[in-house]
């Protein structure tokens, strides 16, 4: 049998580095392995022996695209444990900070690195000599979302406001009102990127995922809710480990999730939408529609028109959040620590980022444990791989590798949280 | 001529901190209408750090070659930043894709000049290493003496 090698050294237009490897034995695809070797960055154990008030700017560092996934996960986590609850506006401003992130890490990936993948150009630069209109609009709502990030978290990157408790500082209505206005003219381009990317042509491939996503009892997930999945799961957070499993894989410094009893699973929009379809306002449902979509989608490479839905979600849900803003009467609720455990889970841009700490009696971390969206997501990326691969397998090398790498991209991979990314080896025999 | 200075890079790697460091030195050493900033992190922000000047001047690292401290000057209307002297960015939008986003989109400057200085060490925490401190001095100079030169600015 022939051997045939086929070499990616850098995949373009995702956050990270790693490899794949695309074995394809007698015409078949017999392992597609998602090779991750970035080293581990450790942490969960940096984090142990500190106070629960660095927590949140600790882990924020974890990644510059979401750190308020990281941020939030945590503070949820420490209150869990202390028996605090936060509500009223500091609940509503934890929830806007994350429409910010979501509208800007959403507004990135959908016009600079996935877009280019399905109109056939090499990057979002290239794609703008004739996309440029798109473009705009897609730098312009990444502009929006990173201003409520900066207005409420001090900065953009890292955000420094963020405390057990609520914020360091609470912004006055003054201040969220001009964001309110940049909101409207962001929730009329993000309806355009949406009606965009509707029309982008979309290869055939529908997978039987187990969708896992949080479920709010009235609100399309962000902060709060169950952990519940297409399959029949439907847990509190503080049980993820009865149901879910972490596993090393030799080839990949990230650790793999699977559901114990099936297998691999999916977070991020696709099951964020799927989960909670009926938590969308009848607005989002109606360009979700117009847009192509049912109240559920499989297709994976069609991820890129959940995103933009999700946008205008975001964009629509942080005007509802300004337009009823009253600042709260304290910028944080006090804390008292105690020895005990905590959970904590929230919807990053790409899925469920499930944070658990236990801490000592003077608030200091006796040990953390925090599981990213995208290790979760590499099962499910493998399988669409061998699926995806296999419907060109007869192709050329250089459409192979193109597909792949758009799967790869379907799920905006944060290499750099999961732990970077691509080189591809396709071996034939 | 509308001008802006932009420092680029983190202060707290090394250093990547050497454009931070540029502008520091050029308060009080530039005429009032030239606006200095910095960035860090996300580079697709310059985009709109630069909408309404005419002329730019970025200060960068270049990754590391063996010359700490080299100086490397650019005029992006005659030259391009050449793929041997990569301007260090840890995101997947440098200098040189923002640049080439801008031109495409036509909100480039009419004038973007380029100072990169070669770094040696980009630690998390880290100051700036002597050398590349000692380039940050030179390449305030030299600013300072080609704005002034120009005489061109308006506010």
């Amino acid at each position: 049998m022939a051997t045939k090698t086929i070499k990616v050294d850098y995949l373009a237009r995702v956050e990270g580095e790693g490899a794949l490897d695309l074995h394809i034995e007698n015409g078949v695809v017999a392992r597609a392995q998602l090779r991750i070797f970035e080293p581990p960055r450790f942490f969960e154990a940096l984090l142990r022996g500190r106070s629960y008030m660095e927590i949140p700017d600790i882990v924020a560092r974890i990644c510059g695209i979401c750190p308020i996934a990281y941020q939030n996960s945590s503070v949820h986590a420490i209150e869990h444990a202390f028996g605090a609850t936060v509500d009223g506006p500091l609940r509503a401003l934890r929830r806007l900070i994350y429409c910010g992130e979501w509208i800007e890490s959403h507004a990135l990936h959908i016009v600079m690195l996935h877009a280019p993948d399905f109109l056939g150009f090499p990057d979002g630069i290239q794609m703008a000599r004739d996309h440029g209109d798109a473009v705009r609009g897609g730098l312009a709502l990444k502009k929006v979302g990173n201003e409520i990030m900066r207005v409420l978290g001090g900065r953009e990157i890292h955000p420094v406001s963020i405390r057990p408790g609520g914020f360091y500082r609470v912004p006055t209505r003054a201040e969220l009102a001009p964001l309110g206005e940049s909101l409207k003219g962001a929730r009329d381009l993000a309806v355009q990127t949406l009606r965009w990317v509707a029309q982008f042509p979309f290869p055939d491939l529908e997978q039987d995922y187990e969708f896992v996503a949080m479920r709010h009892p009235d609100e399309y997930p962000m902060n709060e809710g169950r952990l519940v999945s297409s399959k029949g799961i439907d847990i509190d957070i503080a049980d993820y480990d009865t149901v879910f499993e972490e596993r090393h894989e030799e080839h990949s410094t990230a650790l793999h999730s699977v559901v114990k009893a099936r297998g691999a699973y999916l977070v991020g929009p696709m099951a964020r939408y799927a989960l909670n379809f009926d938590r969308l306002p009848a607005s989002v449902q109606a360009l979700a529609h117009e847009a192509g979509l049912g109240p559920v989608c499989r297709n994976p490479f069609r991820s890129i028109i959940v995103r933009a839905v999700e946008v205008v979600y975001a964009c629509e849900e942080a005007m509802r959040i300004i337009a009823e803003y009253n600042p709260p009467p304290a910028p944080f609720v006090a804390l008292e620590p105690r020895a005990g455990e905590g959970f904590g889970c929230s919807e990053a841009p790409r899925g469920i980022c499930w944070h658990h700490y236990t801490f000592e009696a003077d608030g200091s971390v006796k040990t953390a444990r925090i599981v990213p969206p995208t290790s979760q997501n590499q099962p499910s990326i493998e399988a669409d791989l061998r699926v995806g691969a296999a419907q060109v397998m007869d192709e050329p090398d250089d459409v192979i590798r193109h597909r792949c790498e758009q799967i790869i991209r379907n799920y905006d991979p944060c290499i750099s949280c999961s732990t970077h990314f691509l080189k591809l080896t396709v071996h034939r025999g | 001529m509308k001008t802006l200075v932009v420092g680029i890079g983190h202060p707290d790697r090394g250093d990547d901190g050497v454009g931070a460091m540029v502008v520091r030195l050029l308060v009080g050493r530039v005429p009032e209408g030239v606006a200095l900033h910095t960035r860090l992190g996300d580079l697709l922000g310059l985009l709109d750090d630069w909408a309404g000047f005419d002329r730019v001047i970025c200060i960068d690292a270049a990754e590391p070659a063996g010359t700490p401290g080299r100086l490397y000057r650019f005029d992006l209307d005659e030259q391009h930043l050449p793929p041997g002297v990569p301007v260090s960015s840890s995101h997947a939008i440098g200098l040189t894709e923002a640049v080439a986003l801008a031109r495409v989109l036509g909100t480039a400057p009419a004038e973007l000049l380029v100072f990169a200085v070669e770094g040696a060490c980009f630690e998390h925490g880290a100051g700036l290493s002597r050398e590349v401190a000692e380039a940050a001095y030179v390449v305030a100079e030299r600013i300072a003496a080609e704005i002034e030169a120009a005489g061109d600015w308006v506010d």
